[in-house]
């Protein structure tokens, strides 16, 4: 009962969408890409997406700078 | 090198368009290199101009500061391909519409400064360019660490990443790994127009 994120171990949650799961890893920055099991994610569809266990879940963001 | 090659690269590039959003540290290192590889058209947009504070890595000179980045920048690539046909938008990209100056060209290179911006443009392409290829960087600032860039493919996106690194609130901007990121990125754009090179 795990997932992957950016190669971290976390525990999977239940009914956990992807805004939920990024609240709970603490990722504000802006956010441009998360793909789960390599498929990408529209950003409006972060409250609607369940979070399936086993999955690996890559969230790409921006840093300032140019 | 094999000389059908070399002719027919050429030619491919020559008829190839890219437009690049900023151009700062990115923006005007990758369209130098564009432009001395053979790029036929490029567009630059920016709405700032060249300070005196922008030398230690931007592709500007002494003498242009208080110039507007477009016109220095296209007077910079004149004197190094005058071949290149250069089109400039002396504007601030504004959220709503940021894809305008980019309908027509083959790639679009995301070279601004602000992480939300960032976000923000890269979202827009994506949506509402939605075949467009597009290649942004992130995580610029500080120097070393060359080898944590890589690129991260996400369908029509193309990432110059270091997740590591540092905002450039938080870090200095320096010449080396702002040109490394531009190239980096100049070199993806030629990647997809070209295609792999096997």
């Amino acid at each position: 009962m795990s997932i992957e994120v950016n190669g971290r171990k976390v525990d999977w949650v239940e009914n956990e969408n992807i805004k939920d799961l990024l609240k709970r890893m603490r990722y504000t920055f802006p956010l441009v890409v998360v793909k789960i099991n390599d498929k990408v994610i529209p950003r409006s569809d972060f409250s609607e997406v369940i979070v399936p266990d086993n999955s690996k879940i890559a969230v790409i963001h921006m840093i300032s700078g140019g | 090198m094999n000389k059908q090659k070399y002719s027919k690269i050429r030619e491919k590039l020559r008829k190839s368009s890219v437009g690049i959003a900023g151009l700062g540290g990115l923006g005007s290192n990758a369209a130098i290199s564009l432009a001395r590889a053979g790029v036929g058209r490029l567009i630059l947009v920016d709405f700032d101009k060249v300070e005196e504070s922008n030398l230690d890595r931007q592709y500007y000179f002494l003498q242009q500061i208080g110039k507007t980045k477009v016109e220095a920048l296209q007077e910079n690539i004149r004197k190094i391909n005058p071949k290149v046909e250069v089109e400039t938008y002396n504007q601030r990209l504004k959220k709503g519409s940021m894809e305008k100056p980019f309908y027509d060209v083959d790639v679009v290179i995301e070279a601004l400064d602000n992480a939300s911006t960032k976000a923000d443009f890269i979202e827009e392409i994506l949506t509402k360019l939605p075949n467009k290829p597009i290649v942004a960087a992130s995580g610029v600032a500080g120097y070393g660490h060359s080898d944590r860039i890589t690129t991260k493919y996400l369908g029509n996106l193309h990432m110059c990443y270091d997740e590591h690194a540092l905002s450039s609130d938080e870090d200095i901007l320096m010449a080396p790994r702002v040109a490394i990121m531009a190239n980096w990125e100049a070199n993806l754009a030629i990647e997809i127009i070209l295609g792999e090179d096997k």
